[in-house]
């Protein structure tokens, strides 16, 4: 076995565990409080993509504006459509907010391809990340660390405030029990709708960071998401540290396939789920429906 | 899960027999479907009857079972597979081809079936179309199934070695028979006991264990009908446009199919075939128009989503006061 190729294979399946857990992770805060899956998930994280290549072709603004400036964008395009849309579902069954969310994907995509059709756009990687470091045993081209460490921290970012902070508290107790919650004085309503603003916005994020690596592509979302609904069921849909840690060690699982057994790589992941249900139904860290 | 989507319980005929206005409805299709191939492109109508075979199928799961599956074209993507490797490459007459074809999507439905009815709501959706995109990675990489390709130019041949079916008319009387057959064994299985333990597994699953139905062997024998007659409109398709290729079991058809079901209105006995038609329809008209169909079909899934959840044949029904 040639360990070159071991270490890039492996770099490969790191930073599409990144994007995994970044998706998967925003999918997840979303399902928790709003009970939904978000199927415009893949949709959003394209929308990522081309706001960054917008930004730079129209009004002249590079890779770090963009990281900040698309997923706020994105994001409010998520809020417009919550509460627009979303918000008349709540009290119906779940399966409708997820049908709804399919038929905005389809939408979306369909537009981005009428302009942009299906062949990629180019985005250049910022200068300050073009190059390489050689670390002996292998060649790690900067801008591909810099994805999985910053996916890293704003991953472990969510986890601290969802998890440790007095926000993510109202957000826990507002996923157990919206309407106490609500007697208590809590807006919980403009939680959701933030919440999903979030949510996509992570997602958008996501696409920010894709872009240079794949191209700006209207259908990069689409194949992608339905591997991160298998990421999501495997973790245990709801579970944030459950997300961040399956979205990653799939990536690499994933990459370690392609080295031994490529025929199996694009399958791998859903055979996983498929044992992980024979063995709990709820996913590794979910907890029993 | 309390009440299913969007479906309101108003079986209460269901037990006696078929009742009169259902009759007539399914006089006035057959009578359509008979008279259809020539006034319309009879090819087309071949295509929207095998969509509606399809949708029937899958509506047996959302509308009598409340389970969403987003993996449905597996079924009809394998049973093409079978059909048309058995029609071009073993020779297999149709008749054999299709029960092939059919065999393997009903074989498939037990396996996905009993890992998937382990879950429920939107766990169920999620993982059969995690298992759905499964089949599409292997059909891809496959030898046999032609990769992006597909197997293409799959002879038509002759129906009990009797009726060429490259006649068009004696091809289409041929689906329309299949498509008869499949949707009476629907409303059969539906308006069966079976049927009705289904039903109560939708409004209240714990209720259903408690009277000691074994609910999970319901549940898995639905989703086995679903999958089979599935694959019975695919293997049909595979041999009516002698072409079996990655579309059909791609995630989009799987969507395709939950469009047609809820347009036409979910837990309806007409409601799929309606909604494949006007689907189909639609799909024939914008289909130089490109991106322009997708948009078309997300928008139409959006508004029926916020404001026609009972679809075109449940809000004919509730205007006419009877369940069609």
């Amino acid at each position: 076995m040639n360990t070159q190729a071991l270490f890039s294979q492996l770099l490969i399946g790191a930073i599409n565990g990144a994007f995994y857990a970044l998706l998967s992770l925003g999918l997840s805060v979303i399902f928790g409080l709003l009970n939904i899956i978000n199927f415009a998930h893949g949709a959003q994280y394209m929308m990522g993509a081309f706001a960054a290549y917008f930004l730079l072709q129209w009004a002249g603004l590079g890779y770090w504006t963009a990281l900040l400036v698309a997923p706020v964008v994105v994001g409010l395009l998520g809020i417009l459509i919550e509460r627009t849309m979303l918000k008349w579902l709540y009290q119906l069954d779940h399966l409708y907010g997820l049908l709804l969310t399919f038929g905005v994907a389809l939408v979306i995509e369909g537009v981005f391809r009428n302009e942009f059709g299906s062949s990629g756009l180019p985005y250049t990687i910022p200068p300050q990340l073009t190059g390489a470091y050689n670390l002996g045993f292998m060649f790690l081209p900067i801008y591909r660390g810099w994805v999985v460490l910053f996916s890293l921290v704003i991953c472990l970012a969510t986890w601290y405030v969802i998890e440790r902070t007095k926000l993510g508290a109202y957000l826990r107790a507002a996923t157990e029990n919206p309407t106490l919650v609500q007697a208590f004085g809590i807006n919980v309503p403009r939680m959701i709708t933030l919440t999903y603003g979030f949510g996509v916005a992570l997602a958008a994020l996501a696409g920010v960071l894709a872009a240079p690596i794949y191209q700006v592509n209207p259908l990069m979302g689409s194949n992608l998401i339905i591997v991160v609904f298998a990421v999501v069921v495997i973790g245990g849909l709801g579970s944030i540290m459950g997300s961040i840690v399956t979205g990653f060690a799939l990536g690499i699982v994933e990459g370690f396939t392609k080295v031994f057994y490529p025929e199996a790589s694009n399958t791998v992941i859903f055979v996983i789920m498929a044992l992980v249900l024979l063995v709990r139904p709820s996913g590794l860290f979910g907890r029993t429906t | 899960m309390a009440t299913a989507v969007g479906v309101d319980i108003r079986e209460a005929t269901a037990a006696r027999g078929a009742p009169t206005h259902q009759v007539i409805a399914f006089g006035v299709m057959v009578a359509l479907l008979v008279v259809a191939p020539f006034l319309v492109y009879p090819v087309f109508l071949m295509k929207a009857l095998c969509f509606a075979l399809f949708a029937c199928a899958f509506n047996v799961l959302i509308g009598y079972v409340g389970l969403l599956s987003f993996g449905h074209a597996a079924f009809l993507g394998t049973a093409g597979y079978a059909a048309a490797h058995a029609a071009k490459v073993w020779g297999a007459p149709p008749e054999a081809a299709i029960l092939l074809g059919t065999a393997a999507a009903g074989g498939l439905g037990v396996v996905l079936g009993t890992l998937a009815i382990r879950s429920r709501g939107i766990y169920f959706a999620n993982i059969t179309l995690a298992f759905a995109q499964m089949i599409y990675f292997f059909s891809l990489q496959a030898k046999f199934t032609g990769g992006e390709d597909g197997i293409q130019s799959v002879p038509r041949g002759t129906l009990l070695g009797l009726f060429d079916l490259r006649q068009t008319y004696t091809m289409y009387f041929t689906v329309l028979a299949i498509f008869l057959v499949g949707f009476l064994v629907i409303y059969r299985a539906i308006h069966s006991p079976f049927g009705q333990v289904l039903k109560a597994v939708r409004e209240n699953e714990p209720r259903a264990v408690s009277l000691g139905y074994r609910v999970e062997q319901y549940k898995l024998i639905a989703f086995a009908l679903s999958a089979t007659l599935s694959g019975l409109a695919g293997a049909t398709k595979a041999i009516v446009f002698q072409l079996a290729s990655l579309t059909d079991v791609h995630w989009t058809m799987s969507g395709e199919v939950v469009l047609m079901t809820l347009l036409g209105g979910l837990g309806t006995v007409f409601g799929p075939v309606v909604g494949a038609f006007i689907l189909i329809g639609l799909e024939n008209y914008l289909a130089q128009l490109g991106a322009w169909f997708t948009i078309v079909q997300g928008a139409i899934f959006v508004v029926c989503v916020l404001t026609f959840r009972r679809g075109v044949v449940g809000e004919l029904g509730r205007l006419l006061r009877k369940p069609l």
